[in-house]
C-alpha cells in the first residue's frame, strides 16, 4: 500500500486526537448512565453544548473585526463587533432552549426482514409554548432524521436504520442535536433507550414447499371448500383481507374473520434439515420463504429447527413466532428482555 | 440551496454593498449591480448558476481592472473594492451550506468597511436594519423549513437581547489607543480649507454645508466679529494664486504681549486630513500636542484623520510680533511686478500721499467702500491681470477677492501684509449650547504689520459687507439662491429641526464615536468607579455580562420549568407509580395508566377498585378535555388516600 502523503499526516493526527477526546468525553458523559426507560425529559443535566466549526470561524472573523476597530478607531465597528458577539452568545441559550424539557419515549418497533430498514419509533412531546425547530436525531453510524415539534405538540419520529443480518438490531446510543438558530452551537443529548428491532432473515426469492408430509397436496386453497369452515371470530389487526366475512360486516355485525379448521394430519412440517442451501444462513432464508408461502396459502404448518420445534398452526401470530425462531436460531441472545 | 434562501442572501449582499456605491469606482459599482441583477434573474427563473470558467474569467478580469484603476492591489480602498467583487461573485456559486455561510460572513465584514466612510446616526440605524436582514437569512440557512414569521421573531429577539449586552461591552470594554499599525494616508477624504487660495476657491467652499468643527465656550462666547478662526496663512503671491510659500532661515517663535480677554473653549474638529487645528486668534494653550507657528497657526504633527476634541484658551486682545525679522518683512512685501500695473499705480499714489501706514490702509478701505464694490458668491471671471480687472472693471467679489486685492495693494505701498484664511462666525445651536462652524463659514482676511503694533487684522470684506462679519453669509449675499439650503434663512421650524438634529449628532460624535480611552476613564470615574484600570473594567464587564445573560436565561426558560412543577396531576400519579414499583410492581415503559392499574389490580386485589378509578380519572384529566379545578382536587384527594 502506498504511504499517505505527508500533508495528510497532520490532519490524521488531529483526527485521532479529536477521536480520543470524543471517546473520553463520552465515557465521562456516560459515566453513570443507565438505560433510559419510560419517558425521558431533556433536563439541563442531559444537554451538552459546544461551539461548532462555524462558531469558531465566527470567533475568528470577530477577532479580525476587533483589530480593525482598534486600528481605525471605529466606534460603530466596536458596536457591530459586540452586537455580533452577543448575538452569538444568546444563540447558545436559544440552542439550549430548543432541546430543553423536550420529552422522548421510545415506541414499538416492528420486525423487518434483513436489508429492509428497521424503523425505530420515538415519540416526542413538547409540553411548552415554544416551537422546537430543526432537531436532528441520529445514531452512531450516521443514520439521521430531522424534525420540528410544534408548541404543545406531539411528534412521532422514525429513525430508519438499515438492517443487514438476522437477529436483534439495536440502535446503540442515539443522539439528539440541534444547531438552531445560527449554527454556531451544537447542543446535544444522548438517549439510551434499550430498543431493538427483530430482523428476520431475508427470504430467498422462491422455494417450493416441502411436499412429503402433506397428504392433500401443497397447493390446496383454504377458502376452496365450505366444508372446512369452522366459525367466526373477531377481527384482529393483521388478519388477511380475504378472510374477513364481508357479508357479516354488511349486516353491521362488526368485522368478523372466517376461521377454517383443517382435518388432522393435514399439516405441513417445515424442517431445517429439508431446507435448501449450502450453509446455515441460506437454509434459514429458505425456511423464512416457506413460512411466508405456507401462510399465504393458508396451510397449517409447523416448524422444526435443530434446537426445537413449533407445533403446527396458522395465523399471523404463528407466522411471527416461526419467523422469530428462525431469526434467532443459533444466536447467543435469544430472549427479548 | 432553496430559492428563498438565495433571495435572502441576495438582499443581504445588496444591503451591505449599496452604501458603498457612491464611493466605489463607477465600473465596479456597475459590475456589482449587473452581477446582482443577473443572479436574481437566474434564481427567479430557476436556471443553473454560471459555469465555473466564466466566473473565473470575471474574477480575473475584475481583479485586473481594479489593479489597473488603482495601480496597486494593496491599501484600504482597493481592499474594500475587492471585497465587494468577491462578495457578489461568491453569490454566483452557491453550492453548499458552506458557501452560503461564507456569503454571510463576507456581508458582516462589508458592513464594517462602510464605517470608514460614515459613522453617522443614519448609518448606525441602517447597520441595525442590515444586521436584522442578515440574521433572518442566517437562521434560514440553518433551518430551511422554519416558517418566515418565527424566523423574523427569532432574529428580532436575538438582536434585542444583544443590544443591552452590547451596551455593557461598549462602555466597559477596555479601549486600546490605536492605531496598531500605520493608518494609510487615504484615511479620509473631505473638503475643507486648502494651503492655496485663488479666486473662487472659498466661494466654492461656501456652498458646502459640511461641518468643519463645533465649538462650545466655557463661559460667555465672544462677539461674532471676534470669532476669527485662523487657518493657513498665505505669504506668496504669483499674480493669481496665493500659497503659504516656502519658509527659509531661522523660524522665530511668536512673541505675544499685552494679552487680555482670555477665553476658554472646546473644539470638536472633523477630520480634514491636514495638520492644522483651528483656534481663535491668538491661542495661548491647547490640550493637544500642537505647535504655534511663527505666523500664529496652530498645527499638530500628524494630519487630522479622525474627529478630535481639544480644549484651548485664546486671548482676543494681543500685540503680536512687535519685532518682526527682516526675512518675514521681506516675504510680506513680495509681489509679482509684471502683473496688475494699474493696481500698482493706484497703491503707489496712496503711498506718495500718505504720511503713515495707517493712512494707506484707510485709503484702501475707503476706496473699496466708495467705488461701488459688491459682495457676491458668483463674481464674474477675471483675466491675467486679475486684481486690475477686479478693482477697476468687475468690482464684484467674494472674501478671497477682497483679501487678495487688499494685501496686494498694501505690499505695493510697502506695508507688510499677508492673507489669512480660516473661518468666521458660526451658527449657534441653542439646543446643544454650542456653535456649528460649517465649510460655508470659510473666510479670508488680511493681516498687516505696523510698527509698534505688530501684526494687525484688517478685514476688507467688513467694509463692503459688514453683515457678513456680524451675522453671517446669508445676510451679506443679496442673491443667496446658490447658498446651501441651511445657510439661507429657512423657516423657523426647519431651522429648529436642523439644530436639534445637529445637537443629537454632536452628542453622538462626542459620546459614541469619540468614546476613546480618555472618555472612557472620565465616564467611568463619573459613574463612581474609583481608580479606573483596565483589569477593573474587564472584571466589571464580565460580571455585567454574566448577570444579564443569566437574567435572559431565567426569562427565556421560565415557562419550561415552571410548567413542569405545576402539573400536579402528573406529579401525583408518578409518585403513586413509584410507590407501587417499590412494593414490587413496576410500571413498564409502554404501559398506559389503565393497563397498569389493571395489572396491579390482579396482583393486589385490595387496590384494584381505587386504582381503576384513579387511572380513569388520570387519563381524563391528562388526555381528555380540560376540566375544572374541582376535578383535579378530587383526583388529588383520592390519590393521597391510596395506601400501598
Amino acid at each position: 500500500m502506498p504511504l499517505a502523503p505527508s500533508e495528510n499526516c497532520g490532519e490524521e493526527k488531529i483526527n485521532i486526537m479529536l477521536f480520543k477526546l470524543k471517546t473520553r468525553f463520552r465515557s465521562w458523559a456516560l459515566r453513570r448512565q443507565r438505560n433510559d426507560d419510560g419517558t425521558v425529559t431533556l433536563t439541563q443535566r442531559r444537554i451538552y453544548i459546544l461551539p461548532t466549526r462555524q462558531g469558531f470561524a465566527l470567533a475568528f472573523v470577530l477577532l479580525l473585526m476587533l483589530l480593525g476597530d482598534i486600528n481605525y478607531n471605529l466606534s460603530l465597528g466596536y458596536v457591530l463587533t459586540f452586537l455580533l458577539a452577543m448575538i452569538a452568545v444568546m444563540s447558545m441559550l436559544h440552542a439550549f432552549r430548543n432541546l430543553a424539557q423536550l420529552q422522548v419515549r421510545a415506541g414499538h418497533v416492528e420486525p423487518v426482514f434483513a436489508t429492509e430498514p428497521a424503523r425505530f419509533v420515538y415519540h416526542f412531546h413538547n409540553i411548552s409554548k415554544l416551537d422546537r425547530y430543526q432537531i436532528n436525531l441520529n445514531d452512531m453510524h450516521g443514520n439521521s432524521t430531522v424534525f420540528d415539534v410544534a408548541a404543545n405538540g406531539y411528534k412521532e419520529v422514525i429513525l430508519n436504520i438499515p438492517s443487514t443480518r438476522r437477529g436483534w438490531l439495536t440502535t446503540g446510543r442515539v443522539a439528539l442535536y440541534t444547531h438552531f438558530p445560527l449554527g454556531l452551537f451544537h447542543a446535544w443529548s444522548y438517549l439510551h433507550f434499550d430498543t431493538r428491532c427483530l430482523v428476520y432473515p431475508k427470504p430467498i426469492t422462491d422455494a417450493p414447499l416441502p411436499s412429503g408430509k402433506t397428504p392433500n397436496g401443497a397447493g390446496k386453497s383454504a377458502i376452496a371448500g365450505d366444508e372446512d369452515f369452522s366459525g367466526l371470530r373477531k377481527y384482529v389487526a393483521g388478519d388477511a383481507l380475504q378472510r374477513i366475512a364481508w357479508k357479516v360486516f354488511a349486516r353491521e355485525q362488526g368485522l368478523q374473520v372466517k376461521q377454517f379448521s383443517n382435518p388432522l394430519g393435514d399439516e405441513l412440517w417445515l424442517d431445517y434439515s429439508a431446507a435448501t442451501g449450502s450453509n446455515e444462513e441460506e437454509k434459514l432464508a429458505c425456511m423464512a420463504r416457506w413460512v411466508l408461502k405456507a401462510e399465504a396459502q393458508e396451510l397449517r404448518y409447523g416448524l422444526r429447527l435443530p434446537d426445537g420445534e413449533l407445533p403446527a398452526n396458522l395465523g399471523t401470530a404463528h407466522r411471527d413466532e416461526c419467523l422469530s425462531s428462525i431469526a434467532l436460531f443459533n444466536l447467543p441472545l435469544k430472549t427479548e428482555p | 440551496m432553496s430559492k428563498s434562501l438565495n433571495y435572502g442572501l441576495l438582499l443581504s449582499i445588496l444591503m451591505v454593498v449599496a452604501p458603498h456605491a457612491e464611493h466605489l469606482t463607477v465600473w465596479v459599482s456597475i459590475l456589482c449591480g449587473v452581477l446582482l441583477v443577473w443572479r436574481t434573474y437566474l434564481n427567479y427563473s430557476s436556471r443553473p448558476q454560471p459555469k465555473k470558467w466564466l466566473l473565473m474569467l470575471i474574477t480575473f478580469a475584475g481583479t485586473g481592472g481594479v489593479a489597473m484603476s488603482f495601480h496597486t492591489l494593496f491599501g484600504r480602498e482597493v481592499g474594500v473594492t475587492l471585497l465587494m467583487l468577491l462578495a457578489t461573485l461568491k453569490l454566483m456559486e452557491l453550492r453548499s451550506e458552506r458557501d452560503a455561510m461564507a456569503v454571510i460572513y463576507l456581508a458582516l465584514f462589508i458592513i464594517i468597511t462602510n464605517f470608514f466612510y460614515s459613522q453617522s446616526i443614519p448609518t448606525a440605524l441602517y447597520m441595525l436594519a442590515t444586521l436584522f436582514v442578515v440574521t433572518v437569512t442566517w437562521i434560514q440557512l440553518h433551518g430551511q423549513n422554519i416558517p418566515f414569521k418565527p424566523r423574523l421573531r427569532t432574529a428580532a429577539i436575538l438582536l434585542l437581547q444583544a443590544i443591552p449586552l452590547t451596551l455593557i461591552l461598549f462602555i466597559l470594554f477596555p479601549r486600546v489607543q490605536g492605531p496598531l499599525w500605520g493608518l494609510p494616508q487615504d484615511a479620509y477624504s473631505t473638503s475643507g480649507l486648502d494651503d492655496r487660495m485663488s479666486p473662487g476657491s472659498l466661494s466654492r467652499l461656501s456652498l458646502s454645508e459640511a461641518v468643519a468643527f463645533r465649538v462650545s465656550y466655557k463661559n460667555n462666547p465672544p462677539l461674532r466679529e471676534q470669532m476669527y478662526w485662523r487657518g493657513p496663512v498665505m505669504w506668496y503671491f504669483d499674480g493669481r494664486t496665493w500659497t503659504t510659500g516656502k519658509t527659509t532661515g531661522q523660524l522665530t517663535a511668536p512673541q505675544l504681549t499685552n494679552l487680555d480677554q482670555s477665553i476658554d473653549y472646546t473644539v470638536t474638529l472633523e477630520p480634514h486630513n491636514k495638520t492644522w487645528l483651528f483656534a481663535l486668534d491668538i491661542p495661548e494653550k491647547v490640550s493637544l500636542p500642537a505647535t504655534l507657528s511663527y505666523d500664529f497657526r496652530l498645527y499638530s504633527k500628524k494630519p487630522v484623520n479622525a474627529r478630535i476634541r481639544y480644549e484651548a484658551r485664546s486671548n482676543l486682545g494681543y500685540r503680536a510680533n512687535l519685532q518682526e525679522s527682516g526675512l518675514h518683512i521681506e516675504r510680506a512685501l513680495q509681489i509679482p511686478t509684471q502683473f496688475n500695473p494699474k493696481a500698482q499705480k493706484l497703491a503707489a499714489g496712496w503711498k506718495a500721499s500718505s504720511a503713515s501706514d495707517a493712512e494707506i490702509i484707510q485709503a484702501a478701505l475707503s476706496y473699496f467702500s466708495q467705488q461701488g464694490f459688491k459682495y457676491t458668491l458668483e463674481p464674474p471671471p477675471l483675466g491675467t491681470n486679475g486684481i486690475d480687472d477686479f478693482i477697476f472693471e468687475t468690482k464684484q467679489g467674494f472674501c478671497e477677492h477682497y483679501a487678495s486685492a487688499f494685501v496686494f495693494l498694501m505690499r505695493v505701498a510697502n506695508v507688510p501684509a499677508r492673507v489669512v484664511t480660516g473661518y468666521l462666525g458660526g451658527e449657534f445651536n441653542d439646543i446643544g449650547n454650542y456653535y456649528i462652524v460649517r465649510q460655508s463659514d470659510a473666510h479670508a482676511w488680511a493681516e498687516v504689520w505696523l510698527k509698534g503694533q505688530g501684526w494687525v487684522r484688517v478685514d476688507p470684506t467688513g467694509v463692503i459687507a459688514p453683515a457678513r462679519i456680524q451675522s453671517g453669509l446669508s445676510a451679506a449675499v443679496s442673491n443667496n439662491a446658490a447658498l446651501p439650503f441651511m445657510a439661507r434663512n429657512p423657516p423657523q421650524w426647519l431651522r429648529n429641526l436642523s439644530l436639534n438634529w445637529d445637537a443629537l449628532s454632536n452628542q453622538w460624535n462626542q459620546w459614541v464615536l469619540g468614546y476613546d480611552n480618555e472618555r472612557q476613564f472620565a465616564f467611568l470615574t463619573r459613574l463612581g468607579m474609583e481608580s479606573v484600570t483596565w483589569q477593573k473594567m474587564a472584571m466589571n464587564m464580565a460580571a455585567g455580562l454574566v448577570i444579564l445573560v443569566a437574567l435572559f436565561a431565567l426569562f427565556m426558560l421560565r415557562h419550561l420549568f415552571v410548567r413542569m412543577r405545576n402539573d400536579k396531576v402528573q406529579v401525583a400519579w408518578l409518585k403513586l407509580c413509584k410507590k407501587l414499583s417499590k412494593s414490587g410492581i413496576p410500571r413498564a415503559a409502554h404501559e398506559g395508566a389503565l393497563d397498569y392499574a389493571a395489572r396491579v389490580g390482579t396482583a393486589r386485589p385490595e387496590l384494584a377498585e381505587s386504582l381503576h378509578d384513579l387511572a380513569i380519572r388520570y387519563s381524563a384529566l391528562r388526555y381528555g378535555k380540560a376540566q375544572g379545578e374541582q376535578a383535579i382536587r378530587e383526583f388529588l384527594q383520592r390519590i393521597s388516600a391510596v395506601k400501598t
